[in-house]
């Protein structure tokens, strides 16, 4: 299953949870290598995420029968880790490293009046699908600053495709129609990342050997990173700790 | 239209360049016109922080982004520099950038267009090269019923109204949440104010604006929907025209006397009488308040429509306004904060959002000037302590009018006199009708509305939803109100005039604008 795939299956994963967040981070296809993988833990009291009102657009209120929906700027899981934690090889790549092809497009998915991912990662110069199946009016606008900004309009269910020239670690991704919706998007010039999933896990494969600084960025939250070495096809773990605020 | 581009390129280099498109190089001479007429607003690095920036809205342009509103490019891309241009030649309209052609010599705008460039790496960035769009000439017939029913169609299934309302007030379910790319509040755009488009309000600037939106605002590119067959390139000309349909003709013009004809029937007390129907229209625009503090830099009134009428008893004076919020309008107060603390850094920090209500005040002398040459008129600010101004004042909650006398801005004093006011209020436009008694028993006071005479006149707006009270309003100056003689009924306004007001019905008017779109279109060849 190629990545488009792999985003898809997930997006229909999280449309029949509607609220369980990111399920995990769809892999790179490279194989062999070493691995690094963790979690993302979270400590403190569990912040109240605003609910959204939706009675603007029936359509999408309509989608959220068990629970009304919440913003997602913090998605604690049920086990006191963090989903949708942005984790990537921020350095340590040797120069001489070139990323394989993208397999296809990576998927954005507006439904429900929200993003689906609400955080994930893209090569360079891959085509970003960005999908309406709400069918309502949607806007969305990239708001990078190392990339060209772009602002489009859909307001109908269809598909726009744009890319990205530039690594930047995020592009913010947001709607003005829709003021709650918003995403995150990291672009890169590697493979190398992941999202942490609905257990607060993560793990990026197929890495050369060398000694590499990790970030995981959460939205609110900030940065942080930490130094791993891997040789062979070694697995080495990571984790991650943010604080409540 | 790949083809077509493709073509062009390979063209490029035998073809000599017009001057417009020579690339703007000279960044020392350049540097020497920015610092000296630029950088006050823009910022001395260009990120839009000069001095005089902090109480604008919108805020000077941030070069250091390279991100521009007004280009011929596709969403997100870099402007040509034909569009940089433009936007320097002719300013950006409904903002505080000024027009600077006239102002500075050819020479100096080109140079000052290059020195711009250099605060943003995406210029010097090959891979950005910037390529305008094919844009197609507008089709004809775009004023008649057919084409405007058409942009209709369009502009409900887009979706236009989630921010620009149902009739294009600026008024839409999503308008109070927007913010631009900098997170400083934005107005959708007054659609029925075209003379205050940034990038001009012919229905080529507007189609042109659809196809690139408006970058670094909420304002989206809609050219993805000709690709993608949701309509045609004819069909986005169509909803540009009706767009266009929703102004006048013609920018507003500001004359100074308005007539006030005499007729037969009772002076009208409702706005939405059929007499106004034939009653001739004044625009005066309002400016913010900068006099006095607390100063209001960002005034949401922009002006106000003007008709008087009386019978020989009353006059009735019919104020008309754009304001997207009924207001105390609790789905604004966030939006009304952010404005606050965008502009109001005037004294002691922001104020809180309130819930304030809309207003409106039309301002006389107490008395008329005495003699032939008596043209002194109290301060236009309100008047002073010893020299006080009758005002009429209109509240929309509590729904009141209200006649007294102000000394200054802080103190009202109303009089028991009796004023009539009645207002209605139909998507973002407020309607009112001020009626009074042309003569009054306190005639020290009460100024007395005599016909043939030159009555000063003045206006006063406030939006509350925008965080507007007291001294944070829009002003006019004095202008002049005059209430004819009875004159044989039927020619009391020119045919000329009459035209006018049946504004967009005139088959002159109509003619006139598809006219000047020719011309415009011929000069763009
Ligand atoms: C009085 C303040 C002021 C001065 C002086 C001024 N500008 Fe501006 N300028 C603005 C504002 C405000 C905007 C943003 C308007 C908007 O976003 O709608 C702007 C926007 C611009 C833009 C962006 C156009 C676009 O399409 O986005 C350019 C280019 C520009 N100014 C160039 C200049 C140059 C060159 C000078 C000096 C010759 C200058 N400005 C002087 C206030 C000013
Ligand atoms: C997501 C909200 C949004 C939507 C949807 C939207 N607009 Fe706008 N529009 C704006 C904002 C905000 C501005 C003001 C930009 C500024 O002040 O620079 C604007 C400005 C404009 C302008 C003025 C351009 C200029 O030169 O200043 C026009 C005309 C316009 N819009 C037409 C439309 C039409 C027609 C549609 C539907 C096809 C539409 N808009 C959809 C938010 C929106």
């Amino acid at each position: 299953m190629g990545k488009l795939g792999a985003v898809a299956a997930t997006g229909v994963a999280v449309l029949v949870l509607a609220l369980g967040g990111w399920m995990r981070a769809p892999l790179p296809a490279a194989q062999g290598g070493g691995t690094i993988s963790g979690k993302v833990k979270f400590t403190g009291a569990k912040p109240a995420m605003p609910k959204i009102d939706m009675s603007e657009e029936p359509k999408c209120k309509a989608k959220y029968t068990a629970a009304p929906p919440t913003d997602e700027a913090v998605v604690v899981n049920a086990n006191g880790t963090l989903a949708n934690v942005f984790v990537y090889v921020k350095s340590g790549l040797p120069a001489s490293y070139k990323a394989p092809a993208p397999a296809g497009p990576v998927t954005l998915d507006q439904d429900g009046c929200r993003y689906h991912p609400h955080v994930f990662g893209i090569l360079v110069g891959q085509n970003l699908a960005i999908k309406n199946s709400d069918g309502i009016l949607h806007n969305i606008k990239a708001k990078g600053t190392k990339n060209r900004p772009f602002n489009i309009s859909q307001p109908t269910t269809m598909t726009s495709e744009r890319t990205f020239t530039a690594p930047e670690v995020m592009v913010p991704l947001e709607c003005n129609v829709h003021g709650w919706m918003h995403a995150w998007l990291g672009v890169l010039p590697h493979p190398f990342f992941a999202v942490s999933g609905t257990d607060g896990s993560f793990t990026i494969k197929g890495l050369p050997p060398g000694t590499y600084t990790i970030e995981a960025w959460q939205e609110k939250y900030g940065a942080q990173t930490a130094t791993v070495t891997v040789a062979g096809s070694e697995t080495k773990t990571a984790d991650f700790g943010f604080a409540a605020k | 239209m790949i083809d077509g581009l493709l073509v062009l390129a390979l063209l490029a280099p035998l073809v000599p360049r017009p001057p417009s498109l020579v690339p703007l190089q000279d960044t020392t001479k350049g540097k020497a016109v920015y610092v000296k007429w630029c950088a006050g607003c823009h910022g001395d690095g260009g990120a839009g922080d000069g001095p005089s920036a902090a109480h604008m809205l919108p805020r000077p342009r941030n070069f250091t982004g390279a991100i521009y509103k007004i280009r011929s490019t596709a969403s997100g891309q870099l402007p040509t520099d034909a569009d940089l241009m433009r936007a320097i030649d002719e300013g950006l309209p409904g903002s505080a950038m000024p027009a600077w052609k006239g102002r500075l010599s050819d020479g100096e705008r080109r140079d000052v267009a290059g020195y711009i460039k250099t605060f943003s790496a995406f210029f010097a960035d090959t891979s950005q090269h910037a390529a305008a769009l094919k844009f197609s000439g507008e089709p004809g017939g775009g004023t008649g019923a057919a084409a405007l029913k058409t942009g209709r169609q369009f502009y409900d299934s887009i979706g236009c109204r989630k921010c620009h309302g149902d009739q294009g007030r600026g008024d839409g379910p999503s308008a109070p949440t927007l913010k631009d790319d900098a997170g400083f509040p934005i107005f959708a755009a007054d659609l029925h104010q075209s003379w205050r488009f940034r990038g001009g309000g012919s229905a080529a600037d507007i189609y042109h604006r659809l196809r690139t939106g408006l970058d670094g605002t909420p304002m989206p590119s809609f050219s993805d929907l000709i690709d993608q067959k949701f309509l045609t390139d004819e069909q986005l000309w169509r909803l540009a025209q009706y767009v266009r349909s929703l102004s006048p003709p013609d920018p507003p013009e500001v004359r100074d006397v308005i007539h006030a004809p005499q007729i037969a029937g009772p002076a009208p007390v409702s706005p939405d009488d059929s007499a106004w129907a034939r009653a001739d229209r004044y625009w005066f625009p309002l400016v913010g308040q900068v006099v006095r503090k607390a100063r209001w830099f960002a005034p949401a009134v922009t002006g106000v429509w003007v008709q008087a009428l009386h019978d020989g008893h009353t006059l009735a004076l019919r104020l008309s306004w754009d304001d997207r919020t009924q207001s105390p309008d609790s789905a604004w107060l966030g939006f009304e904060q952010r404005v606050l603390e965008t502009v109001a850094g005037d004294d002691s920090g922001p104020p809180k959002a309130e819930p304030w209500p809309d207003q409106l005040a039309v301002q006389f002398p107490r008395r008329l000037p005495e003699g032939s040459g008596g043209m002194e008129r109290p301060y236009f600010l309100m008047g002073s302590e010893t020299d006080p101004v009758y005002q009429w004042r209109w509240t929309s909650r509590p729904r009141k009018s209200v006649a007294g006398l102000a000394r200054g801005i802080e103190r009202f004093d109303t009089l028991p006199g009796a004023l009539a006011g009645q207002a209605s209020f139909d998507h973002g436009e407020w309607r009112l009708v001020f009626t009074r008694a042309l003569a009054t028993p306190d005639t020290a006071n009460e100024v007395q509305l005599e016909a043939g005479r030159a009555i000063p006149v003045a206006f006063f707006g406030w939006d509350g939803s925008s965080g507007e009270h007291g001294s944070r309003m829009a002003v006019s100056t004095w202008y002049f109100l005059a209430l004819d003689r009875p004159t044989p009924p039927g020619v009391f306004i020119s045919p000329v005039l009459a035209m006018l007001v049946t504004l967009g019905l005139g088959l002159v008017v109509v003619r006139r604008a598809r006219r000047r779109g020719t011309a415009r279109a011929g000069r763009q060849r």
